[in-house]
């Protein structure tokens, strides 16, 4: 009877300091594994306004054709602030306002040209070389493997210039 | 077979989920044997919570290593990017200034445990026949320890890292007959430069983790061949070491844990104005568990420093590794060994006083500079800014150093309050809701306005708002004809032309202004294109060179 009792509390204590092992090991874990987890899965945490950057004057503009413009922005690149050069495809809509594409395909990111001759009626079109992808000049998908729209810049104009902002990602669901 | 210990073990469900991939593991690797051949090794009945310190020294390093290499995901280790970088990571990446913290922190913990380890292996006599070996191998991870501690130092590339860093490739250089070859093995031959921070950088993530890695396995190896030191006239029958020891072993690395993730959160860590080779004013201080070398070298000058800096740390490391040689006696009570506590309560008492001499001997403000420091010292990019503020009217809303309360804040310790990035976005811009009227900074006047509010103190502000208005223009002439491309100011710049630091000493005005017309004319070879300067810029910039120390 006394060596069965000895036995119960033996196992007793032995499931106790097993208990307090792993759940120290745990917290432990735990604790490192979700400050790695934040510090490799989270982004920065600060989110920066948008930075308008002097893109272009207004006489690039050529009725009925996307323009390609190059112009210097300030990026900032984790700890790096660089001026450095970016493009984008500038285009005057019907009603006289502006767009500015992103110049990525959406599909894998190769950069795309403007056709004169492409599209379904013959009158333009952005195409990739890469997969052959092409845009409507609203920057609609007209056929694949890209599945969502042009992403845009933000624009804005101030007599004669013309202003470029932020990056927009264009959801899926507008193709 | 069971990869969990034991029937007792609250996980035992598992084994029969994990018994397939586990078993094929087994046979194929045997590890669960070998984990098992850990967890249940015989340990002397008398081993308890003295025995905890070598696993909680075991786990520090590898917390080290797990944040130090999470740390190098962000990091980047060149003179010109590591100190944005770490400044990135402390005040943007999301638990950036923990992971720094935890191994920052972690470092210092990891001595205080290693040394305590030690101590109580010393005490207990436990290094005695046949565990010399082992003995040694520790005294090896001893000086691992403070050499991480030594190399990582230098990677913040902040004014303290700098400094505190010239001084030990210094010592180094100390070092009798070999010297200069040691110099050269660390990158500080030619002085601390990109050289230095890639060798120890190199050192910290590559060398030392994988020589530290080889004598842990050797350690354990060692302990686990020779067993744990029983307690002397300990015949009790053996027991194994799970679970008993291994929960006072994890109970202590959860403390240590809690300690280290505390000061993670709520300590922080140092970290100064860029590295400024220029600043003559700089007192440096090591990190902690080496301030008491620190204060052993004053008490020797002239010819007996290198006694201080070489002979008495290199007597005691051959001390460590000749312990076991030279006490061969059988006593193993720590009640009986009298002589073994006196060194230790020695070396503990000289080690305080050496430290809080030196603590207290700290000045307040370690990068504050002096009535003696004359701003010509600073980079010609600093003494240009203050240019670049009082034509941009910046002095309306800011101070430079102290001053009446203006609307906008002081520009010292701008660095502490605003990132780089701010500040730069601050100065290339032009927001009319905050800066009434003022227009957006070209590119290199914002540089120089970043590099000054990046590294201005109270002390160094307080002599560049009093510096001479030609003075200044002659460094906005020197930045914007980009000079520093090819000479090197006060430190700063590049090494195809000559330094011009002293250039008044060796030349007089008149050749410096026939040298900007006809370079080659004055200076048969050189490629300095010529310059043609308006009197009145002309006279500036010769000003400013004229009044660069030698």
């Amino acid at each position: 009877m006394q060596e069965r009792r000895d036995g119960q509390q033996e196992t007793s204590r032995r499931g106790f300091l097993a208990a307090g092992i792993y759940g120290l090991g745990s917290i432990i874990a735990g604790s490192l594994g979700i400050t790695s987890a934040l510090y490799l899965l989270r982004g920065p945490r600060k989110k920066r306004g948008t930075e308008w950057a002097d893109a272009a004057d207004a006489s690039v503009l050529r009725a009925g054709a996307p323009a390609k413009i190059t112009f210097n922005r300030t990026r900032v690149d984790g700890w790096k602030i660089s001026n450095q050069k970016d493009t984008a495809w500038l285009i005057r809509n019907v009603d006289g306002s502006l767009t500015a594409f992103s110049p990525l395909c959406t599909h894998l990111g190769c950069a795309y040209q403007w056709r004169a001759e492409a599209g379904p009626s013959k009158n333009g079109a952005f195409v990739c070389p890469c997969h052959g992808s092409s845009f409507s000049r609203t920057g609609q998908v007209i056929t694949g493997p890209a599945n969502r729209p042009l992403d845009r810049y933000e624009v804005k104009r101030e007599g004669e210039r013309i202003w470029l902002g932020s990056l927009v990602k264009t959801p899926r669901s507008n193709a | 077979m069971a990869w969990f210990p034991g029937k007792d073990s609250p996980l035992k469900c598992m084994n029969s989920i994990a018994k397939k991939p586990l078993t094929w593991m087994e046979q194929r690797t045997g590890l669960a044997t070998h984990i098992r051949g850990f967890l249940f090794e015989e340990i002397p009945a008398s081993a308890g919570w003295p025995q905890v310190f070598g696993s909680v020294a075991l786990f520090l390093f590898l917390t080290q290593a797990l944040t130090g290499i999470l740390l190098a995901f962000n990091y980047s280790p060149t003179p010109g990017d590591a100190y944005g970088s770490l400044t990135y990571i402390v005040r943007e990446v999301s638990a950036g200034k923990m992971m720094r913290g935890l191994h920052h922190w972690g470092a210092s913990l990891m001595v205080v445990v290693v040394a305590v380890h030690m101590i109580q292996v010393f005490l207990y006599g436990a290094y005695k026949k046949p565990r010399e070996a082992t003995w040694m191998a520790g005294a090896v991870l001893l000086l691992l320890t403070l050499a991480f501690g030594l190399t990582g130092y230098l990677l913040p590339w902040d004014n303290r890292s700098y400094w505190g860093t010239m001084v030990t490739t210094r010592l180094v250089g100390q070092v009798p007959l070999v010297g200069s070859y040691l110099s050269n093995l660390i990158g500080a031959g030619n002085g601390i430069g990109v050289v230095t921070f890639s060798r120890f950088y190199a050192f910290h993530t590559v060398i030392l983790p994988a020589v530290m890695v080889g004598t842990i396995a050797i350690h354990v190896y060692l302990v686990k061949r020779h067993g744990v030191t029983p307690r002397a006239a300990d015949s009790r029958p053996t027991r194994k070491f799970y679970p008993s020891q291994a929960y006072r072993d994890t109970v202590a690395i959860f403390i240590a844990f809690v300690a280290l993730f505390f000061m993670a959160a709520m300590v922080d860590v140092p970290l100064e104005g860029i590295a400024n080779p220029t600043d003559a004013t700089y007192v440096p201080r090591p990190e902690w568990y080496f301030l008491f070398l620190f204060q052993a070298l004053k008490y020797f000058h002239g010819a007996l420093e290198p006694i201080g800096s070489i002979g008495l740390p290199t007597a005691a490391v051959i001390a460590l590794f000749a312990v076991p040689f030279v006490d061969r006696g059988s006593a193993r009570v720590v009640s009986r060994r009298a002589v073994a506590i006196g060194i230790v309560l020695l070396g503990i008492g000289t080690w305080c006083a050496l430290t809080a001499t030196a603590i207290a001997g700290t000045p307040k403000t370690r990068s504050g500079g002096t009535a003696e420091q004359k701003w010509t010292q600073f980079s010609p990019e600093e003494v240009a800014a203050v240019g670049y503020f009082r034509n941009e009217n910046c002095g309306r809303c800011h101070n430079l150093g102290a001053g009446e309360p203006k609307p906008g804040p002081n520009l010292t310790g701008l660095q502490r309050r605003r990132t780089a990035e701010w500040l730069m976005q601050h100065f290339t811009t032009a927001d009319p809701k905050r800066q009434a009227g003022r227009e957006a900074f070209p590119i290199a006047e914002a540089n120089a306005l970043g590099a000054l509010s990046t590294k201005l103190t109270p002390d160094s502000a307080a002599i560049l708002d009093n510096e001479p208005a030609e003075l200044a223009k002659g460094a906005q002439i020197y930045i914007s004809d980009g000079c520093g491309g090819c000479h090197k100011v006060n430190g700063s710049g590049g090494e195809i032309g000559p330094p011009l630091n002293g250039v008044s000493e060796r030349h007089s005005e008149d050749w410096m202004r026939r040298h900007f017309a006809s370079p080659s004319a004055m200076s048969p070879g050189s490629i300095m294109p010529p310059y043609q300067f308006s009197k009145a810029d002309e006279a500036a910039i010769i000003s400013y060179l004229s009044s660069l120390p030698d």
